[in-house]
């Protein structure tokens, strides 16, 4: 049997009925099965936690179209040229054969939560006993005037790594001397905070070398961003005067662009540009809106286990999900699927509960050895994920505490790399 | 060597009192310091011309950075600590000398500690006639005079390596599971004392680093144990 999008769409209504029903244990049909949906660090993570501490006792099946995962933490700094793309790519072998997960790779195009199935676009259907989506982000159709996904060739996000990110740093690459990057940054709240001002802190140091004369422009609907002070210290301190950060104060906050001529439009004012990186405005990847488990742009989900507030045999992690105060990192994405994982163990075993625990840690790149961070500790309240203490670097720190936290960034990246692929 | 001890002592009580009581719980006996400075002096120098030796020397030691002796081969863990921003003054040299290992995990200062306060109140006020200035001296917060030594309840805890698993996941994180040290310290396989020690220091604030003080803050002395326990069985 075949089962179009329409099918699993109508059955919001119906899946309300199923709130209140008993739930199921995987009992009838042998092992208790989850399935996930997508293999980012929200989606790898869960997977992996899984199936290493259910010792067996759960099928784990990983839905993910790409074969090979390039991580966005660190894509900057292939852009800047201080990693090589192949260092950010992670295949899912070992979580194959090592870890029992059946990874599958396609994409998912629908959910039936009265049957709790998963349509692939292969025509496969999984049934799940519980389900866990992490897709990640999407983008807003029309939120920048002009672009489309058609436009990304011209004018690349570069917000999904991979061909996007090697596809900018060419085009950086290519610029005429004295030219001119621009980037439209995105409206919050979108993945990752500070990875915008990374970005041009890694653009600014590729340019200072290969093209030093050329400019920068940032045209920027919010008034401020994540590590402000520490990122306007860094551009002075490093690419002094390269920098143009617009806000909405000079129009940051109405832009156009016109992908064929390579015009970048501010207010009306209409400058061309070389290159032009446009971070459009995020929602939940696609398949959250196709399992009607959204509300709004993104899946609100119930602190304590990350089970999404519409259908609790469904979680949701990462940048999809809307939880409260974490920002929309990998690091998040990586913590809140390790309380997802405990929490589907214990449903579907009689493993035990823990109270949930959350944490957060960014680090960006300002120029060599210049490593800065923020972080934060958060609990699970009956309202939201909220945050409970944090820190920031300092403006003004010496270089050799700079150096520090920079070294320290790239021992996290290992470190999550092995927690996500094994 | 000869030590100037009245000129100095004039100077140490006219800080004390500007300064008032606060700071008396530091004023120990130099004199009697600089008999217990024997137990240091076999790898420490101190005073005029006073080189490097096993350990490096200690003049200017208040207020200076952790591990900042150009040409001194200070070990990894004590040069990250500096760079981390511990600077010494009374209180972090009180705690370093009472233990350690409590301060630097990995130090190469093969020394058990001090473990009589008085003994470490004269050592520091011999040591503080060799700094600069002496009324200038960073001070800890008065109030924030912190015991280094564990109370042996909280030493003697045995946890729970499968709690431990589960809180682990938030360490593994930064820290591998595999053991690796790139940029980040190796946490696996320690003896279980040395752990709960080291999470303790970052707890109390004793040691800088603002990601461990965090995770630490909110990790109880049972949790704390059950790392400790959990990690040390990852080889
Ligand atoms: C430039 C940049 C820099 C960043 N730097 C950092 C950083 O330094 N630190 C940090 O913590 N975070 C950083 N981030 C953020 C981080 O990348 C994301 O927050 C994180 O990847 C979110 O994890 P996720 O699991 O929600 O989504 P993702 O990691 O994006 O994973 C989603 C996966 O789902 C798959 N998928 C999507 N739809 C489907 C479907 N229908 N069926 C099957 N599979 C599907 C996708 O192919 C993808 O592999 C950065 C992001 C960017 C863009
Ligand atoms: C067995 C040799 C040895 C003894 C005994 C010893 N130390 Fe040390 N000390 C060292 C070494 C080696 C270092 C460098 C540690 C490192 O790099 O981790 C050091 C470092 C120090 C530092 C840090 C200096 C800096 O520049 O950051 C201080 C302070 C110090 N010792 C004080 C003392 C005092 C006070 C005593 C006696 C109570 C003492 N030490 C006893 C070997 C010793
Ligand atoms: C966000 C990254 C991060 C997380 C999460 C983290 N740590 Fe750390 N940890 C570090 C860094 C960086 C250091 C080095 C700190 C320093 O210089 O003092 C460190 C230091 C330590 C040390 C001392 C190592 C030494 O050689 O002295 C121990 C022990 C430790 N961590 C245990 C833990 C435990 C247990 C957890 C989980 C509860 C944890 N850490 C979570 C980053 C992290």
């Amino acid at each position: 049997m075949r089962l179009d999008r329409r099918t699993f769409m109508g059955s919001t209504a119906a899946a309300a009925a199923t709130l209140n029903a008993p739930m199921v244990m995987g009992m009838a049909h042998g092992k208790p099965r989850v399935v996930v949906i997508g293999g980012g660090a929200g989606g790898a993570t869960a997977a992996r936690y899984i199936a290493k501490d259910s010792k067996g006792a759960i099928d784990v099946t990983l839905v993910e179209p790409t074969r090979k995962y390039y991580t966005c933490f660190f894509s900057n700094l292939y852009i800047g040229g201080f990693r090589d793309l192949a260092s950010i790519g992670h295949t899912y072998g070992k979580l194959a054969a090592e870890y029992g997960i059946n990874v599958v790779h396609d994409w998912a195009v629908g959910v039936d939560r009265d049957k709790k199935e998963v349509a692939l676009a292969g025509g496969a259907r999984l049934p799940y006993d519980r389900l866990v989506i992490s897709p990640g982000i999407d983008f807003i159709d029309g939120s920048v005037p002009g672009w489309d996904v058609t436009s990304q060739n011209r004018m690349p996000h570069a917000y999904k790594a991979g061909s996007q990110t090697e596809l900018l740093k060419a085009q950086i690459m290519a610029m005429p001397q004295g030219g001119t990057y621009a980037m439209v940054a995105p409206p919050n709240p979108y993945r990752c905070p500070p990875g915008p001002y990374e970005r041009v802190s890694m653009v600014a140091h590729l340019l200072k070398q290969h093209n030093p004369t050329a400019k920068i422009i940032i045209a920027d609907p919010k008034p401020k961003f994540s590590k402000m002070a520490l990122f306007q210290e860094g551009w002075a301190n490093h690419y002094d005067g390269m920098i143009e950060w617009i806000g909405p104060d000079f129009g940051g906050d109405k832009v156009e662009v016109r992908p064929d001529a390579m015009e970048l439009v501010i207010d009306g004012e209409v400058t061309r540009v070389d290159v032009c990186n446009v971070i459009p405005a995020m929602k939940a990847g696609r398949i959250v809106e196709l399992a009607g488990i959204n509300d709004g742009n993104w899946a609100p989900v119930v602190p304590h286990t990350m089970a999404s507030r519409v259908d609790e045999n469904i979680h949701v992690l990462g940048d999809s999900s809307a939880q409260g105060d974490m920002p929309k990192s990998g690091f998040s994405a990586n913590s809140q699927a390790k309380v997802c994982a405990m929490a589907v163990r214990a449903a579907l075993t009689d493993s035990k509960l823990f109270p949930a625990r959350f944490s957060n840690t960014c680090w960006s790149l300002l120029a060599t050895d210049d490593g800065v961070k923020v972080g934060a500790n958060y609990e699970a309240t009956d309202e939201k994920i909220a945050k409970t203490d944090g820190f920031i670097s300092k403006t003004g720190e010496d270089a050799a505490l700079r150096k520090q936290t920079y070294e320290e960034s790239v021992g996290w990246y290992a470190g999550i790399a092995a927690d996500m692929f094994g | 060597m000869k030590v100037p001890v009245t000129a100095m002592l004039g100077l140490a009580f006219g800080a004390l009192s500007g300064a008032g009581a606060a700071l008396a719980a530091y004023v120990g006996d130099p004199e009697r310091g600089a008999e217990i400075f024997r137990k240091c002096a076999s790898c420490h120098a101190v005073g005029e011309g006073a080189k490097n030796k096993v350990g490096p020397h200690l003049n200017g030691v208040f207020g200076r950075r952790a591990g900042s002796i150009d040409g001194f081969r200070y070990s990894k863990a004590l040069r990250r600590m500096g760079d981390d921003g511990l600077i010494w003054n009374g209180e972090t040299l009180d705690a370093y000398i009472e233990n350690p290992k409590a301060l630097v995990s990995k130090t190469r200062m093969n020394f058990r500690g001090l473990k009589e306060h008085d003994d470490r109140e004269d050592v520091l006020a011999y040591l503080r006639q060799f700094s600069d200035d002496p009324q200038n001296i960073p001070e800890a917060e008065p109030t924030a005079v912190h015991e280094v030594d564990l109370p042996p309840e909280v030493l003697a805890l045995r946890g729970d390596p499968a709690y431990g698993e589960y809180l682990a996941g938030e360490c593994v994180t930064c820290h591998q599971a595999g053991g690796s040290d790139e940029g980040i310290p190796s946490i696996t396989g320690w003896p279980e004392e040395d752990f709960v020690i080291a999470l303790h220091a970052y707890k109390r604030k004793l040691r800088p680093h603002p990601v461990m003080q965090m995770i630490t803050s909110r990790l109880s002395d049972e949790e704390i144990a059950a790392l400790a326990a959990y990690f040390n069985g990852l080889e």
